[in-house]
């Protein structure tokens, strides 16, 4: 075990001389650092609730259901955020999209988020091939109920009129264009 | 000092308890604020301007807790705890003079040039002096001054040992162990700290000690190291950091008042505090001339007197605010640390600076010299502490 002993390293202690074992000097200097902090605080606290805190603009906070320019939901209700939502938070009910929408097949009947369930992953935001869903800047989200906590389509298209008219939350990808998936075959 | 008067008396307790209790409540605010600040987070800030009114919120918690007496308590002892420890707290402020008072006129010498009648005259005139002046001290001209509040104040530990005990509970038992014998060896520097000071001036009374550094200079000039023994001991007597082994939060969840809740915590935790104002009266009383200052001592009326009491307010402010700083500068000495700071190191140094201060009055030398021999003295010592240190054992 040669390799064992020289793993082991000796740190000689440090030696005390006649300096440090007066001990008032080192003293007088820890009392000069606890005045500077009290004369010059470097505090970096946010006063939460007056001051807004600021957040990165990837910061992964409530849904949201995007809309196109026509102001329809740009969903597609292809499950794919469902399948890989690791929460199983995401229920979608899939229906026939009405008539006049020639670009697609499929629309959202329904599309409801447990955000109580939701681990604010966004893997949901990824999956989307058609950047329906994203998540926003919002963080302070309460609610008196769980019921209250599960977001339907109407109150997550909601969430997208507030923070794009409040300019919080750009569109993050590809505006204004469908992804490929959502391309019909020619 | 006029004749003893009731409600002079009475009036003076009053406001003295009152200023003590508003200053104990701010000192926690204080002491609240100065972590926060050092520590570089904002403190508390919600309730009131400030967070002026914080004192008001916590003072009022106490106050309305739940009052939990555990069923393994000495039910007796328990509740006497606190009780004794405030009350022997706040009788040791009696005889601090807070104010400016005259000193009580000592006994005069009949010698050969100064017969009887002049004797006498010239104490009439001293006590005449004496009973003239308002004395803003609960009982002034107390003689055994220094020996009374240090009797009583070391009664603390009673507060403490008997609430350990008591309180039939393992932590509240460390703490309190380790809080006699803490405070049983720090009273001997405490006490042999202060006799250089008694032995020049002579007299035992407050009132004289802070008149003779009037005339003579301040007494931190003459003998700074019995004011840092001193200053050592008392922030061991107090239980502040970096010696509150007692409550040791971190290991012994609260010490000997781990048991208690609501106001009987507030109590003991009061204790703390009426002890630092104490002490912190003394450092300036004893060390730094209480209600003198150079160049602002000659103002007549009520002006000097507004003065006096603000000199003394600053010099005291400033020990408090010491109290805190220290706290947060100097981590917690370890119990074998502890005792030999005390039995090793402050009372050797406390009998030579003793000893010093005896052959400077008998040989009747300058008091400057005094200020050599304790320089020389503190230096000597970190010599002597570098010299014997023991030589960690070497592995390969």
């Amino acid at each position: 075990m040669a390799g064992a002993a020289n793993s082991v390293k000796w740190v000689a202690e440090p030696k005390v001389g006649l300096f440090e074992r007066m001990y008032l000097p080192a003293i007088a200097e820890g009392l000069a650092t606890t005045v500077r902090h009290i004369f010059k605080p470097q505090v970096k606290t946010e006063g939460y609730p007056e001051q807004e805190p600021d957040l990165p603009p990837n910061y992964r906070g409530v849904h949201r259901l995007n809309r196109d320019e026509q102001g329809r939901v740009r969903c597609v209700a292809c499950y794919m955020c469902a399948t890989a939502c690791p929460a199983h938070c995401i229920d979608i009910v899939a229906a026939p999209a009405p008539a006049e929408w020639k670009d697609r097949e499929k629309y959202p009947e329904t599309f409801v988020i447990d955000e109580l369930r939701c681990i604010y992953c966004g893997m949901c935001e990824e999956a989307c091939p058609v950047d329906a869903i994203e998540l926003t800047t919002l963080y302070d989200l309460t609610g008196l109920s769980r019921e209250q906590m599960i977001f339907d389509k109407e109150k997550l298209l909601s969430v997208w009129d507030q923070t794009t008219k409040a300019g919080t939350d750009p569109v993050r990808t590809r505006a204004g264009h469908y992804g490929p998936a959502a391309e019909l075959p020619k | 000092m006029t004749a003893f008067d009731w409600t002079y008396t009475g009036l003076l307790i009053l406001v003295a308890f009152a200023a003590i209790m508003g200053s104990v409540a701010y000192l926690t605010f204080a002491e609240r604020k100065i972590s926060a600040w050092v520590q570089d987070r904002v403190g508390p800030n919600r309730v009131g301007p400030w967070g002026l009114l914080q004192v008001a919120a916590d003072g009022l918690k106490f106050f309305f807790k739940e009052d939990i007496i555990p069923k393994h308590v000495d039910r007796l002892f328990y509740f006497l705890a606190p009780g004794v420890g405030v009350a022997t707290a706040l009788l040791a402020f009696s005889i601090v003079p807070f104010g400016p008072t005259a000193p009580a006129p000592g006994p005069v010498a009949v010698t050969a040039d100064r017969p009887v009648e002049a004797a006498d005259a010239e104490y009439t005139s001293h006590l005449k002096e004496y009973q003239e002046t308002r004395a803003f001290a609960i009982a002034p001209g107390l003689d055994i001054g220094i020996l009374f509040a240090f009797a009583i104040g070391s009664l603390v530990v009673y507060g403490i040992i008997l609430g350990g005990w008591s309180s039939n509970s393992k932590y509240s038992l460390l703490g309190s162990l380790r809080s006699s014998a803490q405070i049983i060896s720090y009273e001997i520097p405490l006490g042999m700290s202060v006799l250089g000071v008694v032995l020049v001036v002579g007299s035992l009374n407050l009132e004289t000690i802070q008149a003779f550094q009037r005339t003579h200079g301040w007494f931190i000039l003459y003998q700074p190291l019995a004011f840092l023994l001193f200053m050592i001991s008392v922030y061991a007597e107090c239980n502040r950091l970096p010696f509150d082994l007692p409550e040791a939060e971190q290991e012994l969840v609260g010490g000997f008042h781990t048991e208690y809740g609501s106001m009987k915590l507030g109590l003991m935790l009061m204790v703390d505090y009426i002890h630092m104002i104490t002490t912190s009266f003394f450092m300036a009383i004893l060390f730094f001339g209480g209600t003198h200052f150079p160049g602002l001592d000659n103002i007549e009326g009520t002006a000097g007197l507004v003065v006096k009491f603000l000199v003394l307010g600053a010099k005291v402010f400033f020990f408090l605010m010491l109290y805190m700083l220290v706290r947060w500068t100097i981590p917690r000495f370890k119990f074998d640390q502890l005792m030999g700071l005390a039995w090793q190191v402050l009372i050797p140094l406390a009998i030579v600076n003793l000893v010093c201060v005896m052959a400077v009055l008998e040989f009747k030398l300058s008091p400057w010299i005094l200020t050599a021999t304790s320089v020389i003295t503190f230096f000597a010592a970190a010599v002597i502490a570098t010299r014997d240190k023991a030589v960690a054992p070497q592995v390969a």
